[in-house]
């Protein structure tokens, strides 16, 4: 029983892990070894692919846009709905049921509906090609979930210590701060690191709304593959690269994830 | 810390009209990129225009040409075709991997940031990993079916091309199912498998009469998630196949972004928006109300 349980994740782990295998086996090869054939291992190993994505300014300014609307986007919705999660945990007020599924109805609009209408919308408004207007779009999405995961995390605090901390004199911006954000600390982490995850997997919009100035890595790797022809071990590496900031994330909330879920509505 | 015990909350909520207040600035963010957009939206899909800025009201034309075109049928019943198999595998097979975990033990943190990684690779670089994985040639996965003797070309034949598409998302997405139906086991108190032990229950009464009651509400959560990404998911099975061969796996998302960017064609493409948003919305309306419900018993 314990043996095929082991097998069991040990198979499923396998089959996780060979796609991204091959993606980095293709990373270390030349683009010629891999048009040339099948091979396990890279035979002619190489590090042009990264050299070339951390001195050419094209590819790593893609990095360093898509982080930065990535971590605005993350700020922007933890912010914003650590008050509205606050409110759906703790009082009741006129709409708030309905409110609550209007919020979640966002998390399932397809993106693809609002591709054409937010280049509209962040054009009027002199956003287009900016990090901000991708963190805003991203928003569309991220809040929601944010007010969802929070709002169970908030529920799991009990109230006599809002109650307590109003008799010791504290105002509702101290109490907060000091006291209520302290107690949910894990719970702010695990939302952080879902609008992490999906503003940094999200390509459609992130897409979209740039052109030069703010053109995140997605992007770039879809327009190198289209004008330079196929350059696989470039696009590799850099398909590689895209890996890490998930990893160091995933890194930090290791402890808390399956809580996270546990408690949160998620 | 309290934790809050399952399915009972026992949080009683005073009314306060001034808890407006609070949510209000999610509510403005939120509204800018919802109404604006999908008024726009709806004012496509009941007009007509010839040229930029001029447009004709048209009511409902675009909604019946759409209702009543083959293709749009065709995409949707592509759609509900894939979301069903997925949904099939994803959720028995996540809850299978989440029985198997480890419940202590330093191996847990590994597993689950081993099974986290699909979860956080950009969209397009899954869909671009795959294209490369699945080719007969060069990639593990095709040069491998094909060495097994399985004549296997996912760029020619639309049931090879399927049978990608629904294995990318299997490794993409049930990992997601594996963390929510694992965090929903690790919160079975340890006396509740003592006492089946002592009432010498076998593990499938186990499963059956404690463990899967507990996991009812992830597993709703997790069927609900899966319902919404997987309807409309766009940006892998586009890099991968590109809707093809032929339009054998061009769904919804992918046959909306065609008409609208690829065809301009901005009536149709924007009534058909409307009428797949109000899908998602009803199904999800309905399970959302099934799961409140459950809660509130």
């Amino acid at each position: 029983m314990r043996g095929t349980k082991i097998l069991v994740v040990c198979i499923y782990i396998l089959f996780l892990m060979l796609p991204i295998y091959w993606l980095l086996n293709m990373s270390f090869k030349t683009t010629n070894e891999i048009l040339g054939g099948f091979s396990w291992y890279p035979q002619e190993f190489t590090l042009e692919s990264y050299k070339t994505i951390f001195t050419d300014p094209t590819w790593y300014s893609g990095y360093i846009n898509s982080l930065k609307y990535v971590l605005m986007n993350t700020v922007i919705s933890v912010s914003l709905a650590l008050p509205a999660a606050y409110a759906f945990s703790r009082y009741r007020f006129m709409g708030d049921k309905h409110l609550f599924f209007w919020l979640l109805s966002n998390r399932m609009a397809p993106p693809a509906i609002f591709v054409l209408p937010f280049v509209e919308l962040y054009s009027a408004m002199n956003l287009f090609d900016t990090s901000l207007a991708v963190a805003l779009a991203h928003c569309l999405f991220n809040i929601p979930l944010a007010v969802w995961i929070l709002e169970g995390f908030m529920s799991g605090v009990p109230r006599e210590i809002d109650e307590t901390a109003y008799i010791d004199g504290y105002s509702f911006p101290r109490f907060f701060v000091k006291i209520f954000m302290p107690l949910i600390a894990a719970g702010i982490g695990v939302t952080a690191f879902f609008c992490f995850m999906f503003s940094w997997v999200e390509m459609l919009l992130a897409k979209n709304l740039t052109s030069v100035a703010a053109k995140p890595i997605v992007a770039v790797m879809t327009r190198t593959a289209s004008t330079a022809g196929y350059e696989l071990g470039l696009l590799a590496a850099a398909g590689a690269l895209t890996l890490i900031p998930g990893v160091i994330v995933i890194w930090f909330v290791r402890k808390h994830i399956a809580k996270g879920f546990a408690l949160g509505r998620v | 810390m309290i934790i809050r015990s399952w399915g009972i909350v026992m949080i009683t909520k005073t009314i306060n009209q001034k808890a407006w207040l609070l949510v209000l600035p999610v509510l403005l963010v939120v509204s800018l990129n919802a109404i604006i957009p999908l008024m726009t939206v709806v004012n496509y899909s009941i007009q007509d225009t010839f040229s930029p800025g001029v447009f004709f009201f048209e009511g409902t034309k675009w909604y019946q040409e759409v209702l009543s075109s083959p293709r749009f049928h065709s995409a949707l019943g592509r759609q509900l075709l894939y979301t069903g198999i997925i949904l099939l595998i994803e959720i028995p097979l996540g809850v299978a991997v989440a029985l198997a975990m480890p419940r202590k033990g330093p191996w847990v943190s590994v597993c689950l940031v081993l099974m986290a990684l699909p979860l956080l690779i950009p969209w397009n670089v899954v869909g671009a990993m795959w294209n490369i994985f699945a080719l007969p040639d060069i990639g593990l996965l095709g040069y491998g079916l094909n060495w097994l003797g399985f004549d296997y070309n996912y760029t020619q034949q639309p049931l090879a091309a399927w049978f990608t598409i629904i294995l990318m998302d299997v490794w993409h997405w049930t990992s997601l199912v594996v963390l929510l139906a694992y965090a929903g086991l690790s919160s079975i108190p340890d006396a509740y498998f003592q006492a089946a032990k002592i009432d010498g229950a076998g593990s499938f009464a186990v499963f059956r009469y404690i463990q899967l009651p507990k996991m009812k509400r992830v597993l709703i959560i997790a069927l609900l998630l899966r319902f919404m990404d997987s309807f409309m998911v766009y940006t892998e099975p586009f890099v991968l196949t590109g809707g093809g061969p032929g339009n054998s796996t061009t769904f919804l998302s992918i046959d909306l972004v065609k008409a609208a960017i690829g065809e301009f064609n901005l009536g149709i493409a924007a009534a058909m928006s409307i009428l797949y948003f109000l899908m998602t919305l009803l199904v999800c309306w309905v399970f959302y109300t099934v799961m409140m419900r459950g809660e509130d018993s």
